[in-house]
Protein backbone atom coordinates (compact mmCIF):
# COMPACT_ATOMS: atom_id res chain seq x y z
CA UNK A 1 0.00 0.00 0.00
CA UNK A 2 1.11 3.23 -0.72
CA UNK A 3 -1.08 6.02 0.80
CA UNK A 4 -0.09 9.70 1.57
CA UNK A 5 -2.07 12.44 2.83
CA UNK A 6 -3.21 15.14 1.07
CA UNK A 7 -5.23 18.16 3.20
CA UNK A 8 -8.17 19.51 1.17
CA UNK A 9 -10.19 22.64 2.41
CA UNK A 10 -13.68 22.03 1.01
CA UNK A 11 -15.96 25.27 -0.97
CA UNK A 12 -17.53 25.81 2.71
CA UNK A 13 -14.20 25.88 4.51
CA UNK A 14 -13.68 22.91 6.49
CA UNK A 15 -10.28 21.06 5.98
CA UNK A 16 -10.70 17.29 5.31
CA UNK A 17 -7.04 15.21 5.86
CA UNK A 18 -7.46 12.42 3.41
CA UNK A 19 -5.47 9.48 2.65
CA UNK A 20 -4.91 9.39 -1.22
CA UNK A 21 -3.48 6.18 -2.98
CA UNK A 22 -0.50 7.02 -5.48
CA UNK A 23 -1.07 3.72 -7.26
CA UNK A 24 -4.25 3.91 -8.84
CA UNK A 25 -3.65 6.48 -11.45
CA UNK A 26 -5.82 9.22 -9.76
CA UNK A 27 -5.67 12.96 -9.45
CA UNK A 28 -6.68 15.75 -7.45
CA UNK A 29 -9.99 16.12 -8.94
CA UNK A 30 -10.50 12.59 -8.69
CA UNK A 31 -9.01 12.09 -5.07
CA UNK A 32 -11.98 15.20 -4.40
CA UNK A 33 -14.93 12.83 -6.00
CA UNK A 34 -13.67 10.22 -4.16
CA UNK A 35 -14.22 10.94 -0.93
CA UNK A 36 -17.23 13.69 -2.02
CA UNK A 37 -15.87 16.86 -0.78
CA UNK A 38 -18.13 18.59 -3.39
CA UNK A 39 -21.30 17.64 -5.00
CA UNK A 40 -21.36 15.53 -7.79
CA UNK A 41 -21.78 17.54 -10.73
CA UNK A 42 -19.92 20.41 -9.10
CA UNK A 43 -16.35 19.38 -9.88
CA UNK A 44 -14.79 17.28 -12.62
CA UNK A 45 -17.32 18.62 -15.47
CA UNK A 46 -15.51 18.04 -18.28
CA UNK A 47 -13.99 14.88 -16.91
CA UNK A 48 -10.70 15.82 -16.52
CA UNK A 49 -9.34 17.63 -19.51
CA UNK A 50 -8.72 20.88 -18.46
CA UNK A 51 -11.75 21.94 -20.17
CA UNK A 52 -14.36 23.33 -17.74
CA UNK A 53 -12.13 24.97 -14.21
CA UNK A 54 -15.16 22.97 -12.31
CA UNK A 55 -11.90 21.92 -10.26
CA UNK A 56 -9.58 24.70 -9.80
CA UNK A 57 -7.77 24.70 -6.43
CA UNK A 58 -5.27 27.15 -4.59
CA UNK A 59 -2.52 25.36 -3.48
CA UNK A 60 -1.47 26.74 -0.06
CA UNK A 61 1.58 24.16 0.27
CA UNK A 62 5.37 24.87 -0.44
CA UNK A 63 5.37 21.52 -2.75
CA UNK A 64 6.96 20.91 -5.69
CA UNK A 65 4.06 20.67 -9.07
CA UNK A 66 4.57 19.53 -12.15
CA UNK A 67 4.41 22.37 -14.61
CA UNK A 68 1.46 23.37 -16.54
CA UNK A 69 0.63 22.05 -19.69
CA UNK A 70 -0.41 25.16 -22.03
CA UNK A 71 -4.01 23.17 -21.81
CA UNK A 72 -4.37 24.27 -18.07
CA UNK A 73 -2.77 27.80 -18.50
CA UNK A 74 -5.28 28.80 -21.02
CA UNK A 75 -8.19 27.34 -19.09
CA UNK A 76 -6.75 29.01 -15.97
CA UNK A 77 -7.03 32.54 -18.17
CA UNK A 78 -10.10 31.74 -19.00
CA UNK A 79 -11.42 30.88 -15.44
CA UNK A 80 -12.89 33.50 -12.64
CA UNK A 81 -11.66 33.60 -9.34
CA UNK A 82 -8.09 32.50 -10.89
CA UNK A 83 -4.71 33.41 -8.22
CA UNK A 84 -1.33 33.35 -8.46
CA UNK A 85 -1.50 29.39 -6.99
CA UNK A 86 -4.63 28.52 -8.36
CA UNK A 87 -3.97 25.11 -10.37
CA UNK A 88 -6.58 22.45 -12.18
CA UNK A 89 -7.26 19.25 -9.41
CA UNK A 90 -7.37 17.18 -12.42
CA UNK A 91 -4.14 17.84 -14.10
CA UNK A 92 -2.34 16.82 -10.94
CA UNK A 93 -1.59 13.58 -10.77
CA UNK A 94 -1.15 11.95 -6.87
CA UNK A 95 2.23 10.92 -6.22
CA UNK A 96 4.60 10.31 -3.33
CA UNK A 97 6.00 13.84 -3.74
CA UNK A 98 2.72 15.33 -2.98
CA UNK A 99 2.52 13.67 0.60
CA UNK A 100 1.01 16.70 2.89
CA UNK A 101 0.00 18.57 0.19
CA UNK A 102 -2.85 20.87 1.05
CA UNK A 103 -5.24 23.22 -0.89
CA UNK A 104 -8.22 24.69 -1.26
CA UNK A 105 -11.04 24.20 -3.28
CA UNK A 106 -11.94 27.45 -5.65
CA UNK A 107 -15.55 28.27 -5.07
CA UNK A 108 -18.10 27.14 -7.58
CA UNK A 109 -18.77 29.83 -11.26
CA UNK B 1 -35.62 38.27 -36.43
CA UNK B 2 -36.76 35.14 -37.89
CA UNK B 3 -40.65 34.15 -37.92
CA UNK B 4 -42.17 32.91 -34.23
CA UNK B 5 -44.85 30.84 -36.59
CA UNK B 6 -47.91 29.68 -34.77
CA UNK B 7 -45.68 27.63 -32.10
CA UNK B 8 -48.14 28.05 -29.39
CA UNK B 9 -50.97 26.26 -31.79
CA UNK B 10 -48.85 23.25 -32.73
CA UNK B 11 -48.48 20.28 -30.55
CA UNK B 12 -45.78 17.74 -31.09
CA UNK B 13 -47.13 14.73 -30.73
CA UNK B 14 -44.72 11.52 -30.28
CA UNK B 15 -44.52 8.08 -28.35
CA UNK B 16 -41.44 8.49 -26.52
CA UNK B 17 -40.39 12.60 -25.56
CA UNK B 18 -36.23 12.62 -24.77
CA UNK B 19 -34.96 15.29 -22.82
CA UNK B 20 -30.92 15.53 -23.94
CA UNK B 21 -29.67 15.06 -27.68
CA UNK B 22 -26.38 13.55 -26.07
CA UNK B 23 -25.05 10.11 -27.36
CA UNK B 24 -27.60 7.96 -24.28
CA UNK B 25 -30.80 10.17 -25.94
CA UNK B 26 -29.55 9.70 -29.67
CA UNK B 27 -29.57 5.69 -29.45
CA UNK B 28 -32.69 5.65 -27.42
CA UNK B 29 -34.64 6.72 -30.97
CA UNK B 30 -32.68 3.28 -32.52
CA UNK B 31 -34.24 1.21 -29.87
CA UNK B 32 -37.57 2.53 -29.57
CA UNK B 33 -37.52 2.61 -33.46
CA UNK B 34 -37.26 -0.76 -33.62
CA UNK B 35 -40.54 -1.47 -31.42
CA UNK B 36 -42.24 0.86 -33.74
CA UNK B 37 -41.89 3.71 -30.98
CA UNK B 38 -41.71 7.28 -32.40
CA UNK B 39 -39.34 9.77 -30.55
CA UNK B 40 -38.94 13.29 -29.81
CA UNK B 41 -35.59 14.98 -29.02
CA UNK B 42 -35.53 18.29 -27.13
CA UNK B 43 -32.13 19.85 -26.05
CA UNK B 44 -31.27 23.47 -24.70
CA UNK B 45 -28.17 23.51 -27.33
CA UNK B 46 -28.62 24.48 -31.09
CA UNK B 47 -26.89 21.54 -32.33
CA UNK B 48 -27.41 17.20 -31.03
CA UNK B 49 -24.66 15.66 -29.32
CA UNK B 50 -24.88 16.94 -25.85
CA UNK B 51 -21.41 17.28 -24.22
CA UNK B 52 -19.45 15.06 -26.63
CA UNK B 53 -20.18 17.52 -29.45
CA UNK B 54 -20.28 21.16 -27.21
CA UNK B 55 -17.09 20.03 -25.06
CA UNK B 56 -14.98 17.83 -26.68
CA UNK B 57 -15.47 17.13 -30.36
CA UNK B 58 -12.03 16.57 -31.06
CA UNK B 59 -10.94 14.41 -28.38
CA UNK B 60 -11.00 10.56 -28.73
CA UNK B 61 -13.27 7.77 -27.12
CA UNK B 62 -11.00 4.07 -26.39
CA UNK B 63 -14.08 2.88 -24.27
CA UNK B 64 -17.02 2.34 -26.65
CA UNK B 65 -17.64 -1.51 -27.76
CA UNK B 66 -16.22 -2.26 -30.54
CA UNK B 67 -14.44 1.36 -31.47
CA UNK B 68 -10.95 0.98 -30.38
CA UNK B 69 -10.68 4.50 -30.70
CA UNK B 70 -13.53 6.81 -31.78
CA UNK B 71 -13.49 10.70 -31.77
CA UNK B 72 -16.82 11.84 -30.14
CA UNK B 73 -17.94 14.50 -33.02
CA UNK B 74 -17.51 11.37 -34.64
CA UNK B 75 -19.97 9.48 -32.46
CA UNK B 76 -22.53 11.66 -33.01
CA UNK B 77 -22.32 11.72 -36.50
CA UNK B 78 -22.66 7.53 -36.62
CA UNK B 79 -25.21 7.75 -33.93
CA UNK B 80 -27.04 11.00 -36.10
CA UNK B 81 -26.80 8.21 -39.44
CA UNK B 82 -27.95 5.10 -37.57
CA UNK B 83 -31.08 6.70 -36.08
CA UNK B 84 -31.94 8.27 -39.24
CA UNK B 85 -34.10 6.08 -40.76
CA UNK B 86 -36.76 6.46 -37.58
CA UNK B 87 -37.14 10.36 -38.29
CA UNK B 88 -36.54 11.43 -35.10
CA UNK B 89 -37.92 15.25 -34.64
CA UNK B 90 -36.09 17.43 -32.77
CA UNK B 91 -36.67 20.73 -30.95
CA UNK B 92 -33.06 22.53 -30.67
CA UNK B 93 -32.06 25.55 -28.76
CA UNK B 94 -34.99 25.49 -25.93
CA UNK B 95 -34.91 23.92 -22.53
CA UNK B 96 -37.42 21.45 -21.21
CA UNK B 97 -39.56 23.56 -18.55
CA UNK B 98 -42.70 22.57 -16.97
CA UNK B 99 -44.20 18.89 -17.39
CA UNK B 100 -47.70 18.29 -17.06
CA UNK B 101 -49.48 14.85 -16.22
CA UNK B 102 -52.27 14.19 -17.80
CA UNK B 103 -55.15 12.09 -16.85
CA UNK B 104 -55.11 9.05 -19.22
CA UNK B 105 -51.18 8.93 -18.06
CA UNK B 106 -49.05 10.74 -20.88
CA UNK B 107 -47.48 14.10 -20.74
CA UNK B 108 -47.30 17.42 -21.82
CA UNK B 109 -43.89 19.58 -21.58
CA UNK B 110 -43.34 22.98 -22.74
CA UNK B 111 -40.37 24.54 -23.32
CA UNK B 112 -38.77 27.97 -22.03
CA UNK B 113 -40.31 29.09 -25.27
CA UNK B 114 -43.63 27.60 -25.21
CA UNK B 115 -42.96 24.86 -27.61
CA UNK B 116 -45.59 21.91 -26.43
CA UNK B 117 -45.01 18.51 -26.70
CA UNK B 118 -47.30 15.88 -25.85
CA UNK B 119 -45.84 12.24 -25.42
CA UNK B 120 -46.91 8.68 -24.09
CA UNK B 121 -43.52 8.55 -21.77
CA UNK B 122 -40.77 10.68 -21.10
CA UNK B 123 -37.10 9.89 -20.84
CA UNK B 124 -34.51 12.61 -19.28
CA UNK B 125 -31.49 11.80 -20.56
CA UNK B 126 -30.07 15.21 -19.88
CA UNK B 127 -26.55 14.79 -18.78
CA UNK B 128 -25.18 16.64 -16.32
CA UNK B 129 -27.52 19.30 -17.49
CA UNK B 130 -28.52 21.83 -19.33
CA UNK B 131 -25.90 24.09 -20.75
CA UNK B 132 -25.89 27.60 -19.24
CA UNK B 133 -22.87 30.52 -19.84
CA UNK B 134 -20.69 31.30 -17.02
CA UNK B 135 -21.15 34.57 -16.76
CA UNK B 136 -18.37 37.09 -16.09
CA UNK B 137 -18.42 38.39 -12.34
CA UNK B 138 -19.42 42.12 -13.49
CA UNK B 139 -22.11 43.04 -10.57
CA UNK B 140 -24.87 44.48 -12.78
CA UNK B 141 -24.69 42.36 -15.80
CA UNK B 142 -27.76 40.50 -14.62
CA UNK B 143 -29.52 44.29 -15.46
CA UNK B 144 -28.54 44.01 -18.75
CA UNK B 145 -29.16 40.58 -20.01
CA UNK B 146 -30.98 41.05 -23.29
CA UNK B 147 -30.17 44.59 -22.90
CA UNK B 148 -26.99 44.57 -24.99
CA UNK B 149 -25.27 41.84 -22.88
CA UNK B 150 -25.68 39.11 -25.31
CA UNK B 151 -24.55 35.35 -23.66
CA UNK B 152 -24.93 33.61 -27.37
CA UNK B 153 -25.05 35.09 -30.84
CA UNK B 154 -28.07 33.43 -32.28
CA UNK B 155 -29.19 35.49 -34.96
CA UNK B 156 -25.94 37.63 -36.41
CA UNK B 157 -28.36 40.02 -38.15
CA UNK B 158 -29.07 41.56 -34.74
CA UNK B 159 -25.33 42.91 -34.59
CA UNK B 160 -25.39 44.19 -37.86
CA UNK B 161 -23.84 48.11 -38.24
CA UNK B 162 -24.10 48.33 -34.69
CA UNK B 163 -20.94 48.24 -32.39
CA UNK B 164 -19.77 45.44 -30.61
CA UNK B 165 -17.07 44.23 -27.92
CA UNK B 166 -16.38 40.29 -27.15
CA UNK B 167 -14.44 38.74 -24.01
CA UNK B 168 -13.35 35.69 -23.84
CA UNK B 169 -10.32 33.53 -24.95
CA UNK B 170 -11.18 30.67 -26.76
CA UNK B 171 -12.50 28.90 -29.95
CA UNK B 172 -15.73 30.87 -29.74
CA UNK B 173 -14.77 34.42 -28.79
CA UNK B 174 -12.34 33.68 -31.95
CA UNK B 175 -14.88 32.36 -34.72
CA UNK B 176 -17.75 35.20 -33.52
CA UNK B 177 -15.19 38.03 -33.61
CA UNK B 178 -13.82 36.64 -37.10
CA UNK B 179 -17.55 36.20 -38.30
CA UNK B 180 -18.93 39.57 -36.97
CA UNK B 181 -16.26 41.31 -38.39
CA UNK B 182 -17.79 41.24 -41.72
CA UNK B 183 -21.29 42.17 -40.13
CA UNK B 184 -20.74 44.34 -37.52
CA UNK B 185 -19.40 48.43 -37.70
CA UNK B 186 -17.29 47.33 -34.98
CA UNK B 187 -15.45 44.45 -32.99
CA UNK B 188 -13.25 44.75 -30.06
CA UNK B 189 -11.99 41.47 -28.89
CA UNK B 190 -11.12 41.43 -25.07
CA UNK B 191 -8.78 38.80 -23.41
CA UNK B 192 -6.67 38.53 -20.77
CA UNK B 193 -4.05 37.51 -22.04
CA UNK B 194 -1.94 37.88 -25.46
CA UNK B 195 -2.04 34.02 -26.11
CA UNK B 196 -5.23 32.51 -27.76
CA UNK B 197 -6.65 29.03 -27.16
CA UNK B 198 -7.91 28.16 -30.51
CA UNK B 199 -8.20 26.18 -33.72
CA UNK B 200 -4.89 27.44 -35.28
CA UNK B 201 -6.07 29.22 -38.40
CA UNK B 202 -8.93 30.83 -36.31
CA UNK B 203 -5.69 32.74 -34.09
CA UNK B 204 -3.98 33.60 -37.46
CA UNK B 205 -6.98 34.72 -38.95
CA UNK B 206 -7.56 37.09 -35.93
CA UNK B 207 -4.52 38.34 -36.30
CA UNK B 208 -4.77 39.33 -39.83
CA UNK B 209 -8.03 40.94 -39.71
CA UNK B 210 -6.51 42.92 -36.75
CA UNK B 211 -3.48 44.21 -38.59
CA UNK B 212 -6.51 45.13 -41.17
CA UNK B 213 -8.06 46.89 -38.70
CA UNK B 214 -11.58 45.01 -38.74
CA UNK B 215 -11.03 44.13 -35.47
CA UNK B 216 -9.60 46.29 -32.74
CA UNK B 217 -8.02 43.88 -29.98
CA UNK B 218 -7.26 44.46 -26.38
CA UNK B 219 -5.20 42.07 -24.25
CA UNK B 220 -4.60 41.63 -21.35
CA UNK B 221 -7.45 43.42 -20.31
CA UNK B 222 -10.79 42.81 -18.73
CA UNK B 223 -14.49 44.06 -19.02
CA UNK B 224 -14.57 45.40 -15.34
CA UNK B 225 -18.39 47.63 -15.64
CA UNK B 226 -21.20 47.76 -18.12
CA UNK B 227 -22.53 51.15 -18.55
CA UNK B 228 -26.45 52.07 -20.06
CA UNK B 229 -29.67 53.06 -18.80
CA UNK B 230 -32.30 50.94 -20.83
CA UNK B 231 -29.90 49.58 -22.43
CA UNK B 232 -25.58 48.73 -22.44
CA UNK B 233 -24.17 51.83 -24.02
CA UNK B 234 -20.25 51.67 -22.81
CA UNK B 235 -18.27 49.59 -20.96
CA UNK B 236 -15.00 49.77 -19.11
CA UNK B 237 -12.39 48.05 -19.82
CA UNK B 238 -9.27 47.28 -17.64
CA UNK B 239 -5.67 47.18 -19.18
CA UNK B 240 -2.43 46.72 -17.43
CA UNK B 241 -4.09 48.57 -14.25
CA UNK B 242 -5.59 51.43 -16.22
CA UNK B 243 -9.42 51.56 -17.25
CA UNK B 244 -10.82 53.16 -19.82
CA UNK B 245 -14.54 53.84 -21.21
CA UNK B 246 -15.65 52.39 -24.56
CA UNK B 247 -18.98 53.06 -26.28
CA UNK B 248 -20.72 49.85 -27.50
CA UNK B 249 -24.37 48.49 -28.24
CA UNK B 250 -23.54 45.03 -27.16
CA UNK B 251 -21.46 43.36 -24.92
CA UNK B 252 -20.71 39.43 -25.75
CA UNK B 253 -18.80 37.53 -22.89
CA UNK B 254 -18.12 34.06 -24.45
CA UNK B 255 -16.74 32.47 -21.54
CA UNK B 256 -17.84 28.72 -22.23
CA UNK B 257 -21.04 26.92 -20.84
CA UNK B 258 -21.60 25.04 -17.56
CA UNK B 259 -24.08 22.28 -16.84
CA UNK B 260 -26.88 22.92 -14.52
CA UNK B 261 -29.82 20.85 -13.45
CA UNK B 262 -32.25 23.31 -14.39
CA UNK B 263 -36.48 23.45 -14.39
CA UNK B 264 -35.64 19.38 -14.40
CA UNK B 265 -34.75 20.29 -10.65
CA UNK B 266 -38.65 21.24 -10.05
CA UNK B 267 -40.21 18.38 -11.61
CA UNK B 268 -41.06 16.65 -8.52
CA UNK B 269 -38.62 13.47 -9.30
CA UNK B 270 -36.24 12.38 -6.44
CA UNK B 271 -33.09 13.91 -6.49
CA UNK B 272 -30.35 12.67 -4.88
CA UNK B 273 -26.43 14.17 -5.67
CA UNK B 274 -27.78 16.50 -8.38
CA UNK B 275 -29.29 13.29 -10.47
CA UNK B 276 -32.22 11.20 -10.41
CA UNK B 277 -33.01 8.09 -8.82
CA UNK B 278 -34.29 5.68 -11.06
CA UNK B 279 -34.94 1.53 -10.31
CA UNK B 280 -31.98 -0.07 -12.21
CA UNK B 281 -33.30 -3.10 -10.88
CA UNK B 282 -36.30 -2.91 -13.91
CA UNK B 283 -36.13 -0.18 -16.28
CA UNK B 284 -35.04 3.03 -15.01
CA UNK B 285 -37.84 4.55 -14.23
CA UNK B 286 -38.19 7.75 -11.83
CA UNK B 287 -40.59 8.12 -8.96
CA UNK B 288 -43.19 9.36 -11.33
CA UNK B 289 -44.96 6.82 -13.45
CA UNK B 290 -43.96 6.94 -16.97
CA UNK B 291 -41.17 8.98 -16.34
CA UNK B 292 -37.61 7.45 -17.42
CA UNK B 293 -34.31 9.05 -16.69
CA UNK B 294 -31.01 7.24 -18.45
CA UNK B 295 -27.33 7.56 -19.13
CA UNK B 296 -25.54 10.48 -16.88
CA UNK B 297 -28.54 12.25 -15.38
CA UNK B 298 -29.69 9.77 -13.45
CA UNK B 299 -28.49 7.50 -10.00
CA UNK B 300 -28.88 4.17 -8.59
CA UNK B 301 -26.73 1.77 -6.27
CA UNK B 302 -23.21 1.18 -8.41
CA UNK B 303 -23.72 3.73 -11.41
CA UNK B 304 -21.00 4.58 -13.29
CA UNK B 305 -21.49 7.39 -15.80
CA UNK B 306 -19.95 5.96 -18.92
CA UNK B 307 -21.52 6.29 -22.42
CA UNK B 308 -21.86 2.56 -22.83
CA UNK B 309 -23.91 2.43 -19.86
CA UNK B 310 -26.24 4.40 -21.36
CA UNK B 311 -26.91 3.09 -24.10
CA UNK B 312 -28.31 -0.18 -22.00
CA UNK B 313 -30.33 2.08 -20.05
CA UNK B 314 -31.95 3.51 -23.34
CA UNK B 315 -32.19 0.19 -24.37
CA UNK B 316 -34.85 -0.94 -21.24
CA UNK B 317 -36.00 1.96 -20.83
CA UNK B 318 -37.67 1.11 -24.37
CA UNK B 319 -38.61 -2.00 -23.65
CA UNK B 320 -40.64 -0.99 -20.40
CA UNK B 321 -42.25 2.10 -22.87
CA UNK B 322 -43.08 -0.26 -25.06
CA UNK B 323 -44.70 -2.66 -22.48
CA UNK B 324 -46.57 0.41 -21.21
CA UNK B 325 -47.72 1.87 -24.34
CA UNK B 326 -49.03 -1.79 -25.23
CA UNK B 327 -50.39 -3.49 -22.00
CA UNK B 328 -50.69 -7.45 -22.30
CA UNK B 329 -49.34 -7.95 -26.01
CA UNK B 330 -47.06 -10.75 -26.37
CA UNK B 331 -43.31 -9.88 -27.44
CA UNK B 332 -39.93 -11.42 -27.95
CA UNK B 333 -36.79 -9.69 -28.70
CA UNK B 334 -35.69 -9.58 -32.17
CA UNK B 335 -32.41 -9.47 -33.33
CA UNK B 336 -31.51 -7.25 -35.92
CA UNK B 337 -29.53 -9.09 -38.16
CA UNK B 338 -32.37 -11.52 -38.48
CA UNK B 339 -35.06 -9.22 -39.06
CA UNK B 340 -33.25 -5.87 -40.18
CA UNK B 341 -34.22 -2.92 -39.63
CA UNK B 342 -37.85 -1.19 -41.10
CA UNK B 343 -37.34 2.36 -40.76
CA UNK B 344 -40.45 4.98 -40.46
CA UNK B 345 -39.25 6.41 -44.08
CA UNK B 346 -39.75 3.51 -45.41
CA UNK B 347 -36.13 2.01 -46.21
CA UNK B 348 -35.48 -1.46 -45.03
CA UNK B 349 -32.09 -2.61 -44.00
CA UNK B 350 -30.76 -6.43 -43.76
CA UNK B 351 -28.89 -9.14 -43.97
CA UNK B 352 -27.99 -10.01 -47.81
CA UNK B 353 -29.36 -13.22 -48.46
CA UNK B 354 -27.37 -16.58 -48.85
CA UNK B 355 -27.60 -18.22 -51.86
CA UNK B 356 -28.59 -22.64 -51.93
CA UNK B 357 -26.97 -23.16 -55.01
CA UNK B 358 -25.01 -26.68 -56.82
CA UNK B 359 -21.52 -26.22 -57.40
CA UNK B 360 -20.54 -28.46 -60.13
Amino acid sequence: MSDITIKITDREGVEHAVEAPTDMNMNIMELVRAYELAPEGTIGICGGMAMCASCQCYITSEHDLPEKTPDEDAMLWEAFNVKDNSRLGCQIQLTDDLDGLSLELAPEA
Amino acid sequence: MFCERHKYEIMIETDILIIGAGPTGLFAVFEAGLLKMKCHIIDALPQPGGQLAELYPKKPIFDIPGYPEVLAGDLVTNLMEQIKQFQPGFTLGETAKTIDKQEDGTFIVTTNKGTQHHAKAVAIAGGLGTFEPRKPQIPNIDVFEEKGVEYFVKDPEQFRHKDIVIAGGGDSALDWSIFLSDVAKSVTLVHRRNEFRGALDSVEKVRDLKAAGKINLVTPAEITEIHGDETVTAVTIEKEGEAFKLETDYFIPLFGLTPKLGPIANWGLEIEKNAIKVNNALDYQTNIDGIYAIGDVNTYPGKLKLILCGFHEATLMCQSVYNRINPGKRFVLKYTTVSGVDGFDGSRKEAEKAVVKAID
